[in-house]
């Protein structure tokens, strides 16, 4: 790695005595020796392990279950059932007031996808845990399912999540968050070019070397402390308290030492349900999803659709920009109602652009629910924008990334979310990736600068 | 039937911290009585340095060597709250916290330092060293270690500071999208170099050129292994990896490392990262965000050297052999 100091030397300030140095990290001696403690070296004499009986079906209706041969297997402690949990239909994003309660910690009546939880079994070893799941007996009646964004969001669509309503998430912008500014019609109208093109992505795994999960220990004061690898301390504290309709102050959470999280530790699936098996049996509890489970029931990536209609000139401005992006929620809401909002605040791009047209919808399917990942509400997006920018250069026959250049953002411009930019810097960097890479570009674009004066 | 080259651009921004704002932490610092600092929080690391972070900004702040810093984080019962470690924000919202808290404490530091030397607080400064000097009179000094005892034992002052961070929550406009998502953008631009084979559709990339502007790096070690981790991840992203590998349709997800696929460490690409530094107005020490941004330029920029190299465009993630080969069996029958 180099630092390349001479950009923004005028702005920054070079005489610090700790921060700019390299320091070794203090915690790696203990990862890269193995001294360091996870969450699951907390181990507790008369531990449970948790383990859950999940949908074998995208969509359908339970008619009913039958846990009597699982109470009756060796080891079995505690099944639980929908009706044991307190508070059960919930949403992690009700803290910042963003809305409905959408989702079963164990499900009630229906199941919306495959992989879904239905019933909790608690046992002395993971193995007899596993065993009795296998023998709950659930009754389905399976119902018509929908993947496909766009079969969804057509009328007649199987309904995926009834406590919208729609398959679509309703903003109080209406069926999508909308970003409108200058006349995108007659930006369309007057360019020289139009190019209109659709990008897709898959879900995508957030692949932590530590896999999601908690043990919980039943303190001699009716207190509960939940050792977890969660990315959000209190967030995940406050959502329990919620679903266990239990005060936050019985709960004690700790954590700070995680093997990875990406996004993928923030939905709150595995502390709830483990401190209410603590509560009942009165015993520690560890509950650790497997890898098939963090792969495949643990949230994903959303997919996504991007359409992208763009007006361009013959010199390289772009005139009009339209997006249309869609968000895969899969089955409840989680955290994509934010990640497609978060969308709408980020096209059109780095790029200063006239006429602007922006909807972003999250979407409903019988699918895994997708959340947070890295790059979130962003990643796909940004694929989608620099792949199409690669493609208006060759239509006009510019050279990419002087074509880049052309259009990027520069202090004072007004972003389409109408702010002004402030603090960019993308023109240095195409700069400085131009020598490194030996990419020439025309002497004008290497006298650019962000700054603007007066800005 | 050949081996093609191509290379391809992208030129991305990213917001620091949660969209739209509303997102507090808090961060409590105090010192021993023999002049030690502890940072007390709730946030969560990652395994990606945010204690070690944490301290260096406290250590900047207070005047003391890092050593002298000890960070207990994530347990409910003794840290102030903190939204979580995502979005980019660890840094920059715990660390304006850490700074807010330290400044709090290193102003009873020199309080008491003043009462020692029976001078003015504001005519001391700190040597970085674990001193106070008076300045323009550096003969004239007293240790932090004697600082704390004085605190504790004789004067009783409590050296400590609570620091919180807030940006205001923004509401987006319902008809026209005005907005603030966020109130800095770190920046990168990626130059990809990729190896096509016609005949499996196989791509390799043979390097990754990745310019990151980031604000300011506090540690450039741990910026180094972040951005070489994302840069990583990103080639992973767009090449590899998917749970729905015929989304949308839900068959044939991978369930564990042999069927999920990411490349291993002989399909690593020659990796570059050159950082610029354009302190944020509102971030510790001018920091943004680079956790997650790092991993994004790769994608289009593989996607777009892929075209470059065989002439087709796979507008849909991941770029596999097979879509590849599809792509040039349709273009060969144009």
């Amino acid at each position: 790695m180099e630092l390349r100091k001479n950009y923004f030397a005028d702005v920054r300030k070079d005489d610090l005595h700790e921060i700019g140095q390299p320091r070794p990290r203090s915690d790696s001696p203990g990862h890269v020796t193995g001294k360091t403690a996870f969450f699951a070296d907390r181990s507790f004499p008369g531990m449970l392990h948790l383990k859950m009986v999940r949908s074998p079906h995208h969509h359908a209706r339970i008619r009913s279950i039958d846990t009597s041969q699982a109470e009756k297997h060796p080891g079995v402690v505690k099944v639980l059932t929908a009706k044991d949990v307190p508070h059960n239909v919930y949403t992690i994003l009700i803290l910042i007031q963003i809305g409905p309660e959408d989702e079963t910690v164990l499900a009630d009546g229906k199941v919306r996808w495959k992989g879904e939880a239905v019933v909790a079994v608690l046992a002395e070893t993971e193995r007899a845990a596993q065993e009795a799941a296998a023998k709950v007996k659930v009754d389905y009646e399976v119902l018509p399912a929908v993947f496909d964004m766009e079969e969804a969001l057509k009328p007649g669509a199987p309904l995926v999540n009834e406590y919208h309503g729609q398959n679509y998430y309703l903003y109080d912008s209406g069926e999508c968050r909308k970003v409108r500014f200058g006349d995108v019609e007659a930006g369309f109208a007057g360019a020289d070019h139009i190019l209109e093109q659709s990008y897709q992505s898959s879900p995508i795994e957030h692949a932590p070397t530590e896999t999601t999960g908690c043990v919980v220990a039943p303190e001699g004061n009716d207190r509960f402390t939940c050792y977890t690898n969660t990315q959000a301390m209190f967030f995940t504290l406050d959502n329990t308290s919620i679903i266990l309709q239990m005060p936050g102050s019985k709960l004690h959470f700790v954590g700070g030492t995680v093997g990875g999280g990406f996004g993928g530790k923030v939905d709150v699936i595995v502390e709830p349900i483990a401190i209410l098996g603590a509560k009942l049996t009165g015993r520690p509890v560890c509950f650790v999803y497997s890898r098939e489970e963090e792969m495949q029931i643990s949230s994903p990536r959303a997919a996504e659709k991007v359409v992208i209609k763009d007006g361009v000139m013959k010199d390289g401005r772009i005139v009009a920009r339209k997006v249309t992006g869609y968000t895969d929620a899969g089955a409840y809401s989680r955290h994509s109602p934010y990640g497609a909002q978060k969308g709408a605040g980020h096209y059109p791009g780095p790029y200063t652009i006239p006429n602007v047209w922006i909807d972003t919808y999250c979407v409903y399917t019988n699918r895994t629910p997708s959340s947070a990942m890295r790059g979130f509400g962003v990643t796909i997006g940004d694929f989608a924008l620099e792949v199409q920018m690669d493609k208006l250069a060759r239509l006009i026959g510019m050279d990419p990334l002087e074509f880049r250049f052309v259009n990027a953002y520069r202090d004072g411009d007004m972003k389409a979310h109408r702010q002004p930019t402030e603090g960019a810097a993308l023109i240095e960097c195409m700069q400085e990736a131009s020598r490194a890479a030996n990419w020439p570009v025309a002497e004008k674009y290497m006298a650019m600068s962000s700054y603007r004066k007066g800005a | 039937m050949a081996i093609r080259r191509g290379r391809g651009v992208a030129a991305i921004n990213y917001p620091t911290g949660m969209n739209l704002g509303g997102d507090p932490t808090q961060a409590l610092v105090h010192s021993t009585p023999t002049g030690n600092f502890m940072v007390t929080l709730s946030s969560v690391d990652l395994g990606q340095g945010m204690k070690q972070i944490m301290a260096q900004i406290c250590a900047e702040t207070i005047g003391v060597p890092t050593d002298r810093v000890v960070v207990d984080t994530a347990d409910t019962d003794t840290g102030p709250h903190c939204m979580g470690t995502f979005a980019s924000r660890g840094t920059h919202r715990a660390g304006n916290a850490v700074i807010q808290a330290a400044r709090e404490a290193r102003q009873v530091m020199l309080e008491v330092a003043a009462e020692e030397l029976e001078v003015n607080a504001s005519d001391l400064e700190t040597d970085g060293q674990g001193n106070i000097l008076v300045k323009g009179a550096p003969q004239k000094s007293i240790s932090i270690f004697d600082v704390a005892l004085s605190a504790h034992f004789k004067r009783g002052r409590s050296i400590s500071g609570r620091g919180m961070f807030l940006i205001p929550r923004s509401y987006p406009e319902k008809e026209t999208g005005a907005m603030k998502p966020s109130t800095c953008y770190a920046h990168a631009c990626t130059v990809a170099e990729v190896e096509v084979d016609d005949e499996t559709g196989e791509v390799t990339v043979l390097t990754v050129k990745n310019v990151f502007e980031i604000g300011r790096a506090l540690n450039p070690k741990m910026v180094e292994q972040q951005l070489v981790g994302g840069s990583w991840m990103g080639i992973s992203h767009a090449l590899y990896e998917t749970t729905e590998p015929y989304y949308p349709n839900r068959d044939h997800g991978g369930t564990d490392f042999n069927q999920y696929l990411m490349p291993g460490p002989g399909d690593l690409a020659e990796t570059e990262i050159i950082v610029l530094e354009r302190p944020s107005a509102d971030g510790p020490y001018g920091a943004k965000g680079p956790g997650e941004m790092c991993a994004n330029p790769q994608i289009p920029a593989v996607a777009n050297a892929v075209f470059d190299a065989v002439g087709v465009r796979i507008d849909t993630l991941p770029i596999t052999p097979e879509r590849i080969l599809r792509a040039l069996k349709a273009q060969a029958a144009n």
